[in-house]
């Protein structure tokens, strides 16, 4: 139902359009459509004050080489102005070609940190999803249970995570006492990377489990009869008649949990915040550290980082949307 | 056979009154039952899924408990002289109540900026086919992709001149910035659940397009709003990077800074910080599970219809 409610009439009219000149065309443009505009503008006035403005500054700074010792800044009553120069795309050269040793490291592991949360969160929501979407004793207990970990804070999760990851932790209590040994969660660099995963994990399965949850209770329950009547094995009416179900729903979910992990800020710096290893940070946390974490900041290559990982996750969405749209296409739905 | 009889005589209890329940009773039974071992395996698996989801929160307020300042270090011993000792030093002694006060203000400016701007936007998307309107629908997914470090510098520069670090106003503009698309993105969700043929009816009753939103998709949009609302609130409320970086005297920390001051490098008092999480969990917690399902209703939509 994408029924415009004033704009119908707009197709039968533009054949007469192009006689008018661009200025009388303006106009009518103004006339239909100004108050859809007028109800846009303000978000749009909006997001061009904080997001797009900001953006290009922060694109400008990239190509610079701001830190926090000559960007322009105030003491007092005394004013001193920028001395940071421009370097054209110097930092970007730098930081693409390698040269500073931390870029493509933190590629792939962010890249691999997105795949397995993201696989792992969507399977583990799926599953549950299907449990709890039956007739069962105590469904809602489990689902008021089962969506804490997306109803709490993170940033009081992680300190409970911490706590229990420590080294002499009750994870490691427990596992020595099972004689597993006692990884160091939190100082290990592959464990940090198992853990980071894991408490992901833990972080981001309520919201696919809802979401997918939903998405079940959408699909008309005729389907499922009308597979039963054919004979369709309880795995047949899963595959065939849940999972297309589901699509619409997937698509949009693993979209915004990829953007969302892809981003993830809070687990990673909260978790190991001081005193991390390297390795653990994704993209985002380390662009963070180069900004937040040392002396002098470095505007300019937070900046460049920033812009770069806005970049990837745009390619992405862009290369996603077209995929869906060509297998749509093909499959008809 | 037994099975069966006990499904039935179970159903209206565990489906509650009205016509519905004979009716998913019979479609239970037409499914196929579930077996004793079935049904152990069902309940065993969620039980313990439910067991690791809690656990955690679980494990904080239970710290909370103990206390000393090592008592973490030894949870056993807590369960011998649990106190609510650390609440009444939270509550009396540290800067709890400036820092909620100053959440709730941000949060709340976050809120009220958010739904006002982003429900006429979203219903602009979602009614009318304008020049620029699946641009801006593009726009606001986008924005959802910024990571913190994208704006942190420019926005953390832009403020600096402002005079704006440190003060409430800086950290609600920053916050609207997340907080103004995503709720644009979920309020169009909800309008297209809307019949246009209402706003149609409106029309021919010669509303403008302003009083046909005002008067009528407004009042039928409230739960829409009100999960608009609730989400950006606890977006603000739970948000680490930006206020950590902007918030500079401690009379200003919002929550999620403040706890962070309870353990620091130099600083261990878990004990507190576990108190502290507790006060400010249980909120936040009461309000996302009253909105959780309309906020996952109105992001999908918005998704699969953009």
């Amino acid at each position: 139902m994408t029924v415009a409610v004033e704009g119908g009439a707009v197709e039968k009219r533009l054949p007469r359009a192009p006689r008018r000149g661009p200025v009388a065309r303006m106009k009518q443009s103004y006339d239909r459509y100004w108050y859809a505009w007028a109800m846009a503008a303000p978000v749009v006035l909006v997001l061009g004050l904080v997001v797009l403005y900001p953006l290009g500054r922060g694109i400008y700074l990239s190509l610079t080489n701001a830190t926090s010792l000559n960007v322009g800044r105030t003491i007092g009553v005394n004013h001193i102005p920028n001395s940071y120069s421009w370097v054209g795309l110097h930092n970007y050269e730098q930081i693409l070609s390698g040269a500073d040793h931390e870029f493509w490291p933190h590629v792939w592991w962010t890249l691999v940190w997105t795949v397995a949360c993201v696989a792992l969160t969507y399977s583990l929501g799926l599953g549950l999803a299907l449990l709890i979407n039956r007739q069962l004793r105590g469904r809602t207990f489990y689902r008021v249970l089962l969506v804490l970990p997306w109803a709490v804070p993170t940033f009081v999760t992680m300190f409970s995570w911490r706590l229990l990851l420590a080294d002499n932790g009750l994870v490691n209590s427990a596992l020595s006492g099972l004689g597993l040994g006692a990884p160091g969660w939190l100082s290990d660099p592959t464990w940090q990377r198992v853990a980071a995963i894991g408490v992901n994990t833990w972080v981001g399965f309520p919201f696919m489990m809802v979401s997918l949850l939903g998405g079940m209770q959408a699909i008309p329950s005729e389907l499922y009869e009308a597979a039963e009547m054919d004979g369709a094995t309880p795995w047949q009416r899963f595959r065939y008649v849940t999972l297309p179900g589901l699509r619409p729903v997937s698509n949009t979910v693993i979209l915004l949990s990829v953007i969302w992990t892809f981003n993830q800020f809070n687990v990673i710096d909260l978790m190991f915040g001081y005193g991390s290893s390297d390795s653990v940070q994704i993209l985002v946390t380390y662009a963070y550290q180069l900004f937040f974490n040392q002396q002098p900041q470095d505007y300019a290559n937070s900046a460049a980082y920033g812009v770069i990982i806005l970049s990837m996750l745009i390619v992405f969405a862009s290369v996603y949307r077209r995929w869906l749209k060509r297998n749509e296409q093909q499959v008809g739905i | 056979m037994s099975s069966v009889a006990d499904r039935v005589t179970a159903g209206p209890g565990a489906a509650g009154p009205g016509g519905r329940p004979t009716a998913k009773a019979a479609r239970t039974r037409g499914r196929g039952q579930r077996g004793p071992l079935a049904s152990l395996g069902l309940h065993g698996g969620l039980a313990l899924t439910a067991i690791v989801a809690v656990f955690p929160i679980l494990w904080i307020a239970y710290i909370s408990l103990g206390p000393g300042v090592d008592d973490f270090l030894h949870p056993g011993g807590i369960a011998h002289k649990a106190s609510l000792s650390n609440y009444s030093y939270v509550l009396f002694h540290t800067d709890f109540f400036t820092w909620f006060a100053n959440s709730m203000i941000v949060g709340a400016g976050t809120m009220f900026f958010g739904v006002l701007l982003a429900a006429t936007a979203g219903y602009a998307v979602s009614r009318m086919r304008f020049p620029g309107h699946r641009q801006l629908m593009w726009t606001f997914l986008v924005t959802q992709m910024f990571p913190v470090s994208v704006l942190l510098v420019p926005l953390y520069n832009i403020m600096s001149q402002l005079d704006l670090l440190d003060s409430y106003q800086g950290l609600i503009i920053i916050y609207c910035s997340t907080a103004v698309p995503f709720c644009a993105f979920m309020m169009k969700g909800y309008f297209d659940t809307i019949p246009v043929e209402i706003d149609e009816a409106g029309r021919i009753d010669g509303l403008s397009p302003f009083g046909v939103f005002w008067r009528l998709i407004v009042p039928l949009a409230r739960p829409g709003l009100a999960v608009a609302a609730f989400y950006s609130f606890l977006t603000a409320w739970g948000e680490v990077a930006y206020a950590s970086v902007f918030m500079l005297s401690s009379d200003k920390y919002t929550l999620s800074v403040g706890i962070q001051t309870f353990v620091s490098q130099y600083n261990q008092q878990w004990n507190l910080m576990a108190a502290m999480a507790v006060l400010v969990a249980i909120p936040a917690a009461l309000v996302f599970y009253l909105v959780q399902k309309h906020l996952v209703t109105g992001l999908t939509s918005g998704g699969t219809k953009g």
